[in-house]
């Protein structure tokens, strides 16, 4: 038999570049998008031609599902808590300091006040279950979203309001809803929606 | 073992040299995983908006203007179960205005408005192209776009909603005043007579 040593080549690719590339897909992925907010509810917004983005930062999302049930949040978590404190201050509730952390983590929630903190008791994946989401309330004799969105007027000024509302919301609550905003001198609002592509004739 | 009895016994030796090479396949797949959460977990797409802004309630001249504005425009009755009608004009001497049917589709109230908008619509359309062709700049388009939608042979719209429609309608019948550049419109409340306008015109809804 010839005694012939087959020469082994190293199987072993060498890995940098490959790292490079997984590293620079990543820190392209963590500066260009943003962490979704996590709803209470699911909401299926329509759809419109309208191509204004909403912008990035002071937004105060209003959620409206269709059932009528309104949900309310600020995107900037530095006034979440004020918010919260000055609320309650209203209706004469007062919120510990552990209670109003735990709400400044929330991004937007909805429960009538005096549920507010059995809601903040709760462990977080209790939160987010349907029984929890039961609405801030906005009839006329227990108007408590309207106290919602006074309160977020004064602690920031700069706030956009954002009304996010499922498609098959029936009018009567947005109604009322843009009743409120109206009677509190709200008079600019963005509607989200989804974009459709449309051909002008 | 003897061997290394008499290393430890005399000076330092060399140091042993140690494989340079590190094998960074699973810096690879850490990356990745990284990658998948962040795809995951976040969005690119920031949500479109469409800005509505309502005039402010002054209670005393409402009523007053609300009857002068809706002689002369058209108005638009949002329904239930996604009907959809319009009318011009107002009651004149115990005269109702016709009631017309219509619908969301672009055969539907689209035609209408763009007729009746047809020369704002022509206009805009030639300034697109223009802008298109690079004629006309950026803040250039945007005057002009508002020149020609607040032009004198423009509608003015006021827009009533059933209680009973839904969210829907009301950002379609806006995304068509979006579409047709039609720049005066109002959301106000619906009437009684209005809603017995739409009684009379189909009995059998409710």
């Amino acid at each position: 038999m010839p005694k012939v040593k087959i020469p082994r080549k190293s199987t072993t690719v060498d890995m940098t570049a490959m790292c490079d590339v997984a590293f620079l897909l990543l820190t392209f992925f963590m500066l260009t998008s943003n962490f979704v907010a996590k709803e209470p509810i699911v909401v299926a917004i329509p759809s419109s031609v309208s191509e204004f983005k909403i912008p990035e930062r002071n937004i105060e999302t209003v959620l409206i599902d269709k059932d009528g049930k309104v949900f309310f949040g600020v995107d900037t978590q530095q006034d979440r808590k004020e918010i919260l404190l000055n609320v309650g201050k209203a209706y004469s509730i007062e919120f510990s300091e552990k209670e109003l952390a735990e709400y400044s983590k929330i991004s937007s929630s909805g429960v009538p006040i005096e549920r507010m903190k059995d809601f903040l008791a709760l462990s977080p994946e209790r939160r987010d279950s349907k029984e929890a989401a039961l609405g801030i309330p906005t009839d006329s004799l227990n108007n408590q979203f309207e106290q919602w969105i006074k309160t977020a007027r004064k602690v920031n000024r700069e706030l956009r309001l954002a009304i996010k509302a499922d498609s098959d919301t029936p009018y009567k609550v947005i109604k009322s809803v843009m009743n409120t905003l109206q009677k509190n001198n709200e008079n600019r609002y963005n509607l989200i929606t989804s974009l459709k592509q449309v051909s002008t004739k | 073992m003897q061997v290394e009895d008499k290393g430890k016994k005399g000076k330092k030796p060399k140091q042993k040299k140690h494989a340079t090479r590190v094998d960074l396949t699973p810096m690879v797949d850490l990356g990745f995983l990284l990658i998948t959460f962040f795809m995951l977990t976040t969005s690119m797409l920031k949500p479109q908006t469409m800005e509505i802004s309502v005039p402010s309630k002054d209670k005393v001249q409402e009523d007053e203007q609300n009857k002068v504005k809706a002689s002369q425009a058209m108005t638009i009755l949002i329904g239930k179960e996604n009907k959809l009608y319009y009318y011009f004009g107002a009651q004149e001497n115990g005269i109702d205005p016709e009631l017309v049917e219509t619908d969301y589709s672009s055969e539907g109230i689209r035609k209408v408005l763009s007729t009746k908008n047809a020369e704002v619509v022509n206009n805009v359309n030639q300034l697109k192209l223009d802008k298109a062709a690079k004629k006309v700049s950026e803040e250039d388009y945007k005057i002009k776009l508002s020149e020609f939608k607040a032009a004198k042979s423009a509608p003015t719209i006021m827009i009533k909603a059933m209680d009973e429609s839904n969210y829907k309608n009301l950002v379609d019948i806006l995304d068509e005043m979006n579409i047709c550049n039609i720049a005066r419109y109002a959301i106000v409340d619906i009437t009684d007579y209005d809603k017995e306008l739409i009684k009379k015109k189909d009995p059998s809804a409710k």
